[in-house]
């Protein structure tokens, strides 16, 4: 028993002398120095940066729902950082390093599980495509290699090596693979940016962007109007939405994403598994579920409704990897709306608005991106526009300039 | 057998002729057939099921429907069963799960003692300091969390699905749904009327609506019989419809099977879950819901030890009480937590039996008996405000406590398609509303709840439903209910905690509370925090509590807080059922099985499979250099009928190529082939083949294997906005190909029997002529992707075979040799052809990897255009080029990168020894200073040795093209 828990034996409520994580509902103010729309892991992750970096605390937060509660609440919370450019892989790998300390800079315990991934080969072109991540990966310090049958057997000695006539030929083993409590990385930011003077608004939906002579004045929202010196929009699959209410367009299709969990069991799956011909990925939450997850659904949608046929063919990959899941129940099914962009890239930093910012495209894969979005959006913010270095590639303009960051292929199947 | 076993009319299930035994943790348990294992361990006063899942509380039965974790076993296949669910004539063996030790004395109950230390949430609060330490206290928790142990060694059974199709699909067949179905089929619908228990009849099989028992028996016949008798009516028993998904498709599992239902109308008559009351201890086992106590009389025959307390929130616990009585329970009181009944008959009835009724009071605190595992008594005190309670009025020795808060209506299915719940004040319950299209309600769900009513509102939704079919309807009956069913506040925070409002996560009152005290505020994040509801039931239990305990904490009101999101499915599902029978589709080339008798070694392609090489696997290097060789100086033949193919016809089909390939088309002459390469829109090499024009207006495509499909597709879309005058078909399988390679091919081709002037004069490089072999039609194009003289004969698939044995047999006084796809990959390299996704990645535009000759600057569009002149343009970023390096250096692998000054530049996308030249060989992205013949690279290949390797001019192989012009 940790010592840690020891005071909350003296009584047999809560202790109420420690503050709450999260401050109660307050009035809005006229004007901020940034207004942030959306209060999902990203939005939070900014504010408390902008608050703890940059000493920039006249922040709100708008959330049109409840705190996290979009993708955030949704995501199936894989963290790697085994990307195939070399953009990206600085990038993630960045955003997995900070992952690392965050339960103890929030005094929060996000429950960081670095358990190693491991994804599945079944035909020659991906053994070369792994070959080549792995090579990447390593050349940034990434802990990724390439394995074969045997190595993969002892890794997980109950998965099905030979599923749906489909033998396994290699995996691409990234050791700093890992997991988290994703609800508790939005908490933990949002506690740490609320106890530095950052407002956080729920039930506040940003319906308009006030603009005069280019730039952004404030926002309406359901609550009223708030006048700002500065805006990020942080809303993942709201994203070409939002913009389109500020008067510009982004590259984004959104597809519904969906995701599944059992019943808990005693642990027996460590590391996360997934397949690229299956498109399927299976792994074990710390309280016992087994998480299922894949690919997008086929179509565009703005609905984030569970369908059986996704259900089904989800399923039945999982059950081809690990046959004995066939006697586990399933809980419960869910779907998240993802912001797709051609490359399988994000799209961050400065937007055709002067005083508009841009954190978005963050599809099946921005979970993991939390906490450098949220620090690299803040520099961008606080130095008044200067793109940092490492969310350069992520421009919105390499669109136009052709200058794509191609990551579909390290992407599709496994977020 | 089991002296607690009531006679007839009791234990409907049942069937005593046949008794059945299982073993339940070690012990032989018996019962009969239609027992569940709850049934049949109760039968032998076993109320030890399970523990829970964070204190390792000992669990007993709540529902005995099957809604709730209390009663979650394991067997020997399968963790997590609802054992309520589980028949016990199917079953050897059952154990409790999530214990250290035994059932009985599990070591893990040292946690309930620990509890206080543990508040919600607390796993966020420590075990990270100092850091790194969560490592090992994560490792502890993940053991202790979980519950059962999957078994895996475990295969997949045999079940399948099937889909069906309805004009009314009724859910639920209890007096409501079987009104429904019987009103909507009289008027001419076809109904599949669905329901999870194994009889129909719903409540009507255990609860009586009135003083008298004899209207429900009768009311039960008479719908039974109407059931039988209707003729449009398909009833599905122990069939469970799990959830409910967009434009009424319903899976229903019912056995081994997934049964698919298409419904036209959906009428849901689900009932009502029951609810309990939340006061210390009400987890004991003994502790059920009034509707459990009913069904354990009436459905199994099990009186169980008394003596009984009813804890009434509602008129309804009086008529489980007067049930229990006339059972021969011993009832030791009534609990009501109300100033008096709504019906003042009930009071009077129980009086005149002899049993005290408490009113205005609430059990406080439940005690185990000496066991520690089983209720032992309850104290009864006062209630002075809601949730209030002053005295101590009695404390009551009892075996068994059931008790009815009131109702939550079965909202679940509802809820998947949108429907919101809504917090009726007057009434203390919830209303489902803003049904999707085509959704109706009848029933209890609908919050109706006297017998009339309920089967009135089930024959207006019998009414709705065929006028939405637009069949004739009687206008709706009147339906009113004023029966009061929920009590406003059935919560009783204890000093001492242990109250529990979530039986599945162990969540006692202050949990919740603190979990808003903390700024968890909305419902969502509630759920969130605490876990409430995340369990196996869903919320069931738990979520009408949880609304009223945070609406307070918060200061709003229950609707506006609302309950969380029911997501699918309704009860947990077999994934094995979901799955089902697994189809994975293998294509096979007409000649597969004479690749096998050549004793190929195959592999996939897509979901083709074709042979790497001929031989053994560990003869591989061999076997390629073999084959290699009789292509380079005799002649080989190999199976490309997985090769793409498609079929153009029509005036536009030249217009149509030359909009969708780089290059031209238009003056293609009649005989030629092209090469053809189709770029994306974002100018991204994505598809290559030939194109063959056989007339003017008829061409013959190629693709990749594994592109074709995409290629077709991408060439509707197109013409679906284009309009050209072209039929576009593919022809993938109706036509087989071999290419026959070498410089003594055309011997071959002719001692076959070929009716063509083969001269290169008459049928140069690049020509197509379609011809006969022996009498078998095959289109022939003379193309040189190994670069040696070679013919590629395209027939027609049902040929493939005659073709193939006529040109091995005419090519065995060549030594003709079958190659593989390996064997052809190396061959290709060494002539430097590209294969496009292997070569190609996701960002690879001509310009990139010299395919600028095949652009066509002059025609005015083509797919992909604007992109690949924009990039073209841009200076190169990287460059595909040649290289090569001695056979004694480390040879790189497919996949290693190209260094330059400590800085990645590009990778290695195809490497081979190649024999032949007496070099490793391979193709590479470098940087495009690097790019010209004769300059070095560096390629950092396994356990990161650099090596050094020389850009080289492509072709490897025959830069003159002098062999394959032949
Ligand atoms: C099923 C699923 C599985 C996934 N798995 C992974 C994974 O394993 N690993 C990974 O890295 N990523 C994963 N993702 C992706 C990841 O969840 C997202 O990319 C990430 O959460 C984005 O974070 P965010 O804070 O930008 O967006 P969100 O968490 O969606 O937050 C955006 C917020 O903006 C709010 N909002 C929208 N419009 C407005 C408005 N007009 N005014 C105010 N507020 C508004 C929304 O309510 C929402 O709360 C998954 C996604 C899904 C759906």
């Amino acid at each position: 028993m940790p010592l840690g828990l020891l005071k909350y034996g003296r009584g047999d409520d809560y202790p109420y002398e420690r503050q709450p994580d999260l401050p109660g509902p307050t009035e809005l103010k006229d004007h901020y120095d940034v207004v942030i729309i959306g209060g999902g892991g990203h939005g939070v992750a900014t504010a408390y940066y902008l608050a703890k970096h940059h000493g920039i605390t006249n922040v709100a937060v708008l959330e049109k729902a409840y705190l996290g509660g979009g993708n955030t609440a949704r995501n199936t919370a894989v963290i790697r950082s085994n990307y195939l450019t070399p953009e990206g892989v600085r990038f993630y790998s960045a955003s997995v390093k900070l992952f690392e300390g965050l339960a103890n800079e929030f005094d929060f315990n996000i429950m960081y599980s670095q358990r190693g991934q491991l994804t599945l080969a079944h035909t020659d072109a991906t053994v070369r495509a792994f070959r080549q991540r792995a090579e990447v990966n390593r050349h940034f310090g990434g802990r990724t290699e390439l394995i074969d049958r045997k190595s993969i057997a002892e890794l997980v000695p109950c998965l099905n090596l030979d599923p749906a006539e489909l033998p396994v030929l290699a995996g691409l083993w990234h050791k700093d693979g890992a997991t988290a409590r994703h609800d508790a990385v939005a908490w933990g930011y949002a506690r740490g940016a609320t106890q530095r003077g950052v407002e956080l608004h729920q039930l506040t939906e940003v319906t308009g962007i006030n603009q005069a002579a280019g730039r952004v004045t404030g926002v309406t929202t359901n609550r009223g109007t708030v006048g700002c010196h500065t805006v990020i929009q942080a809303v993942a699959g709201h994203s070409a939405i939002l913009a389109r209410k500020a008067g510009f367009e982004l590259p984004l299709v959104a597809y519904p994403l969906q995701a599944m969990v059992t019943l808990p069991v005693k642990p027996f799956l460590n590391p996360l598994v997934s397949s690229s011909a299956l498109h399927c990925y299976v792994q074990q939450t710390g309280r016992g579920e087994i998480v299922i997850g894949g690919g997008s659904d086929p179509y565009p949608l703005y609905s984030s409704r569970a369908s059986l046929p996704l259900k089904e063919s989800l399923i039945a990959s999982a059950v081809d990897m690990f046959p004995f899941l066939s006697e586990m129940r399933l809980l419960r099914q869910w779907a998240g709306i993802t912001d797709m962009t051609t490359d399988y890239s994000p799209i961050m930093g400065v937007s055709p608005l002067e005083n508009y910012y841009l954190d978005a495209g963050w599809g099946t894969w921005g979970f993991k991106a939390t906490p450098i979005c949220g620090q690299t959006m803040a520099q961008l913010v606080a130095s008044g526009g200067q793109v940092p270095e490492l969310i350069q590639p992520f421009a919105l303009e390499r669109f136009d300039r052709f200058q794509q960051v191609n990551e579909m292929g390290a992407t599709a199947a496994s977020h | 057998m089991s002296p607690r076993r009531l006679d007839a009319p009791y234990g409907q299930l049942i069937d005593r002729d046949s008794p059945v035994e299982f073993e339940f943790d070690g012990e032989l348990i018996r019962g009969y057939r239609g027992d569940s294992v709850v049934s049949a361990l109760l039968g032998e006063d076993r109320w030890l099921i399970s523990r829970s899942f964070k204190y390792h509380r000992p669990r007993g039965p709540l529902s005995l429907a099957g809604h709730d974790a209390n009663t979650l076993v394991q067997t020997p296949r399968a963790p997590n069963q609802l054992a309520e669910d589980l028949d016990a004539q199917d079953q050897e063996i059952v154990s409790g799960q999530n214990f250290l030790g035994s059932l009985r004395a599990d070591r893990y109950a040292l946690l309930d003692r620990l509890g206080r230390f543990l508040p919600v949430g607390f796993y966020y609060r420590a075990f990270f300091k100092p850091r790194g330490i969560w490592r090992y206290w994560e490792a502890f928790i993940r053991k202790t969390a979980g519950l059962g142990v999957a078994n895996l060694r475990v295969k997949p059974r045999y079940s399948d699905k099937q889909y069906l199709f309805c004009d009314v699909a009724v859910v639920g067949a209890g007096p409501a749904g079987i009104s429904a179905a019987l009103t909507a089929a009289a008027g001419g619908a076809e109904v599949l009327l669905i329901d999870e228990n194994p009889y129909t009849g719903g409540a009507l099989t255990y609860h009586r609506f009135g003083l008298e028992d004899v209207t429900r028996e009768h009311m039960l016949a008479q719908l039974r019989s109407s059931l039988a008798a209707a003729a449009n009516i398909r009833v599905l028993s122990g069939a469970t419809c799990n959830a409910w998904f967009s434009d009424h498709y319903l899976p229903v599992f019912q056995g081994e099977r997934l049964l698919k239902v298409r419904a036209n109308t959906c009428i849901l008559a689900t009932g009502s879950s029951e609810q309990p009351v939340v006061f210390r201890n009400n987890d004991v086992p003994g502790i059920v819901l009034c509707s459990a106590l009913e069904r354990l009389l009436l459905h199994h025959g099990v009186c169980p030890e008394g003596p009984a307390v009813v804890l009434a929130g509602n008129d309804d616990a009086y008529l489980t009480a007067l049930t229990a009585i006339d059972a021969g329970l011993t009832l030791a009181a009534v609990v009501d937590m109300r100033p008096a009944t709504d019906n003042p008959a009930l009071a009077a009835a129980l009086a005149e039996r002899g049993v005290t009724c408490y009113f205005n009071a609430t059990v406080y605190e439940a005690h185990e008996d000496a066991s520690g595992l089983r209720l032992g008594s309850v104290d009864v005190y006062n209630i002075e405000t809601a949730g209030q309670v002053g005295a101590l009025t009695a404390r009551i020795e009892c075996q068994l406590l059931a008790m009815s808060a009131g109702l939550m209506p079965a909202y679940q299915l509802a809820c998947h398609g949108g429907a919101k719940l809504e917090y009726v004040d007057e009434k203390a319950a919830f209303a489902l509303t803003q049904l999707p299209e085509g959704m109706l309600l009848a029933g209890g769900v609908n919050s109706i709840h006297t017998l009339e009513a309920v089967c009135a509102d089930g024959r207006n939704a019998g009414r709705q439903a065929l006028r939405a079919l637009s069949r004739p309807a009687d206008d709706d009956e009147a339906v009113e209910c004023a029966l009061r069913v929920n009590h406003p506040w059935p919560i009783f925070k204890h000093p001492r905690g242990r109250e529990f409002v979530d039986f599945d996560e162990d969540l006692q009152v202050k949990d919740i509370i603190n979990s808003a005290r903390l700024g968890y505020r909305d419902i969502q994040l509630v759920k969130r925090y605490s876990t409430v509801g995340m369990g196996p039931s869903q919320g069931r239990h738990s979520a009408l509590t949880t609304a009223r305990l945070i609406a307070q904490a918060t200061d709003r009101t229950v609707s506006e807080t609302g309950v969380t999101t029911a997501r699918p499915p309704v009860k947990p599902e077999p994934l094995g059922l979901l799955a089902g029978r697994r189809f994975h589709p293998v294509r096979k080339t007409p000649l597969d099985s004479r690749h096998r008798a050549l004793g190929a070694h195959m592999i996939p392609a897509g979901s083709w499979r074709r042979p790497a090489f001929y031989g053994k696997p560990s003869q591989r290097t061999a076997c390629i250099a073999a084959e290699a060789q009789a292509v380079r100086t005799g002649v080989g033949i190999i199976d490309v009928s997985t090769l793409g193919g498609i079929d153009l016809r029509g005036p536009d089909a030249a217009e149509f190529l030359n909009r969708i390939y780089t290059y031209g088309f238009l003056k293609q002459p009649v005989g030629k082939t092209r090469y053809a390469v189709l770029t994306s829109e974002q100018g991204v090499v994505v598809d290559d083949g030939v194109a063959a024009r056989l007339a003017d207006e008829h061409f013959y495509v190629t693709a990749t294997t594994t592109g074709v499909d995409r290629v077709y597709r991408d060439m509707l879309r197109w013409n679906a906005q284009w309009r050209l005058s072209v039929d576009i078909a593919q022809v993938t399988s109706a036509y087989s190909a071999v290419n026959v390679a070498g410089p003594r091919s055309r011997d071959v081709l002719e001692s076959a029997g070929c009716d063509l002037d083969l001269s290169a004069e008459a049928f140069p490089y690049l020509a197509c002529r379609e011809a006969c072999v022996g009498g078998i039609p095959v289109r022939i194009m003379r193309v040189g992707f190994v670069g040696e003289l070679g013919y590629e004969l395209h027939v027609p698939s049902l040929m493939a075979q005659s073709l193939w044995d006529r040109l091995l047999s005419a090519g065995a006084a060549f030594d003709i040799k079958p190659f593989g796809v390996e064997t052809q990959r190396l061959l290709r390299l060494e002539k430097g052809h590209i294969i496009v996704g292997q070569d190609t990645d996701g960002m690879s535009h001509p310009g990139e990897v010299g395919l600028e000759w095949a652009i066509s600057r002059k025609k005015p569009f083509f797919v992909g255009r604007r992109s690949v002149e924009i990039l073209m343009a841009q200076p190169l970023k990287r460059q595909l080029v040649g290289f090569s390096l001695s056979v004694h250096a480390p040879q790189p692998k497919e996949g290693h990168l190209v260094i330059r000054s400590g800085d990645i530049v590009g990778n290695v996308t195809s490497c081979e020894v190649s024999a032949t030249l007496n070099q490793i060989v391979g193709l590479a992205y470098v940087h495009p200073d690097d790019a010209l013949p004769g300059c070095d690279i560096t390629i950092r290949t396994d356990d990161a040795v650099c090596v050094q390797a020389t850009v080289v001019a492509l072709p490897f192989y025959d830069p003159q093209n002098e062999r394959q012009a032949l």
